[in-house]
């Protein structure tokens, strides 16, 4: 195991990113700090800026304004870093495909790691999502063991 | 004037969940002048509406925002049935208030949660969310999901809610009207609370009416307003509760608005499963066949404020227009006057006291100048940002002069 995978072992620390959500997700990502799920325990917590991140957690379709930013905030990260798209709009677009201001999937934008699909997620299904994630053993390709991944 | 210093807020910081983008002109601690930038949001979901119909727009504007998911069906619902003059069952609009208010109880919660938390006290965080916890699984035993319900359908609502569940639902009230008289306890008699709030972003009546804001926002500076009782939809005229005002206009009249708006939820609830029990079995569903061409108004009383929703109709079977309106848009623009002359500190939780919601409330996608017809967002500027991003929000950079 080499030092990049080594370091996401342990207490992942977590950007989050609503690209153009409806609140729903980023409540329940809010709600897995609370008492009732406190991923704290684990180590886990949201930290203020790209910088400081493992993982970059986005909610929310990706709007023609905010493709820029995701971008912007993606090549900011350090890499290796875990892409977790949470809801249904990351994935896929759900409901607002249709849209005019819808600028693609997050896939389309920038690559993703783990896809946890629900209008909202439940907070269990997050946590199931990130530990699916941690216990998979890396693929070649996989953006988080190639530093010089582009979008 | 001295120098002045910008301080730019967003669209991505640790304060809010939400894209959004603030410039704050500072002299020294003062803030002299802000801007503000919304439309990260926009996802057009009017028009997304049009392509869909009568009964599948509840699911679309259901997710405009995800803490009120109930107030934008609430309101197309009150719109759509007063187009085709449908009545809908007694029992069915009880329902409909019930779960409208069990929204407001746990967008309160929410609110005086994050509210301590901008104030730095994250115990009042801690709290207010595992209070909240229980009206969760509440929504999850009754409409089968934490957030968004989809409770509403055009004639009435989807899901009945039964002895079971209102015996559940009365214990759950009760435990939370525990924890009300708790957090009510721990904000008003706290000194540093009172220190910290008092006096801050103070909107007076007439500022309310110069910016038409609406909701706890308005309430708290003296101006009763209240959709459900100024045009009673759903059961709120079967039932008694009062409007809460309070004088002071600052941003612990909001806190004080909000946490009192709790008891009279609870007590409308507990008053609507009365009435339910009373009503015993019956029809939760209208029958509707269509809904004849013609305009149709609606509005509700979210936790926010009034949500309106307009809708046209040309005996087809979905909308050919569809206008929404959700009460940040109106509260937003008083950050003028509640932030400018504050100190920076202040700023935060002064914008954050009318529980702005920008997924409710992005219109455009383009912000250009009125007059030079320019424009004026730069993409450049906006995403220094996302490095900026510790808890020191305070943190000023980027000098500029502007005299």
């Amino acid at each position: 195991m080499g030092i990049k995978e080594n370091c996401f072992k342990k207490s992942l620390w977590v950007f989050h990113l609503s690209a153009g959500s409806c609140n729903n997700c980023d409540i329940e990502i809010l709600d897995l700090l609370t008492p009732r799920y406190d991923v704290e325990r684990f180590g886990m917590k949201l930290v203020g800026s790209i910088r400081h991140a493992d993982v970059l957690l986005v909610t929310g379709i990706v709007t023609k304004k905010t493709k820029a930013r995701v971008l912007e905030v993606y090549e900011q990260a350090p890499k290796p870093i875990i892409v977790i798209a949470v809801g249904t709009c990351p994935c896929t677009g759900g409901i607002f495909t249709s849209g005019y201001n819808f600028a693609g999937p997050l896939d389309k934008v920038i690559p993703v790691d783990a896809y946890i699909p629900g209008c909202p997620p439940k907070p269990e299904a997050m946590l199931a999502g990130i530990v699916k994630l941690l216990s998979q053993p890396p693929k070649s390709g996989n953006p988080r063991t190639t530093s010089e991944a582009q979008p | 004037m001295g120098k002045k210093t910008i301080v730019p807020i967003g669209p991505y910081h640790p304060l809010l969940e939400e894209p959004e983008f603030f410039k704050l002109y500072c002299d020294g601690e003062t803030v002299v002048d802000m801007e503000w930038e919304t439309g990260y949001n926009h996802r057009g979901i009017e028009k997304i509406c049009e392509s869909k119909t009568f009964e599948q727009v509840f699911y679309v504007v259901e997710r405009i925002c995800g803490i009120c998911s109930t107030s934008h069906p609430f309101a197309y619902a009150n719109a759509v049935e007063s187009i085709g003059a449908v009545e809908i069952p007694v029992r069915a609009k009880l329902i409909r208030s019930i779960i409208g208010e069990l929204e407001r109880v746990h967008s309160h919660l929410l609110w005086v949660g994050l509210a301590g938390h901008f104030l730095g006290y994250n115990t009042v965080f801690m709290w207010a969310w595992k209070y909240r916890e229980p009206v969760l699984d509440m929504f999850e035993i009754i409409t089968g999901n934490r957030n968004s319900y989809a409770m509403f359908t055009i004639g009435g609502v989807r899901r009945d809610i039964d002895e079971n569940k209102a015996s559940q639902l009365i214990k759950v009230l009760e435990d939370v009207k525990i924890k009300t008289d708790l957090l009510v306890g721990a904000v008003m008699d706290d000194p540093v609370i009172h220190a910290r709030l008092k006096g801050v972003g103070t909107l007076t009546a007439k500022d309310i009416h110069d910016f038409g804001a609406v909701g706890p926002t308005a309430r708290a500076s003296g101006v009763d307003i209240d959709v459900r009782r100024d045009d009673p939809y759903a059961a709120y005229d079967m039932v008694n509760w009062k409007v809460i005002t309070v004088k002071e206009g600052d941003v612990f009249a909001k806190a004080e608005v909000r946490l009192l708006e709790l008891y009279e939820s609870i007590s409308i609830i507990n008053q609507c499963l009365q009435l339910l029990k009373k009503e015993k079995e019956g029809d939760i569903k209208a029958k509707v066949r269509e809904i004849p061409a013609g305009i149709g108004i609606g509005h509700a009383e979210a936790p926010r404020g009034e949500v309106f929703h307009f809708v046209k109709s040309d005996g087809g079977n979905s909308p050919v227009r569809h206008k929404i309106r959700a009460p940040s848009y109106n509260c937003i623009t008083t950050f003028r006057r509640s932030c400018i002359g504050g100190t920076i500190s202040d700023a935060a939780i002064a914008t954050a006291a009318v529980d702005p919601c920008y997924c409710c409330t992005e219109r455009m996608i383009q912000v250009y100048d009125h007059n030079s017809g320019k424009r004026t967002m730069s993409a450049a500027e906006l995403i220094k940002l996302s490095q900026q991003k510790t808890e020191e929000l305070n943190k000023q950079f980027s000098a500029k002069d502007r005299s």
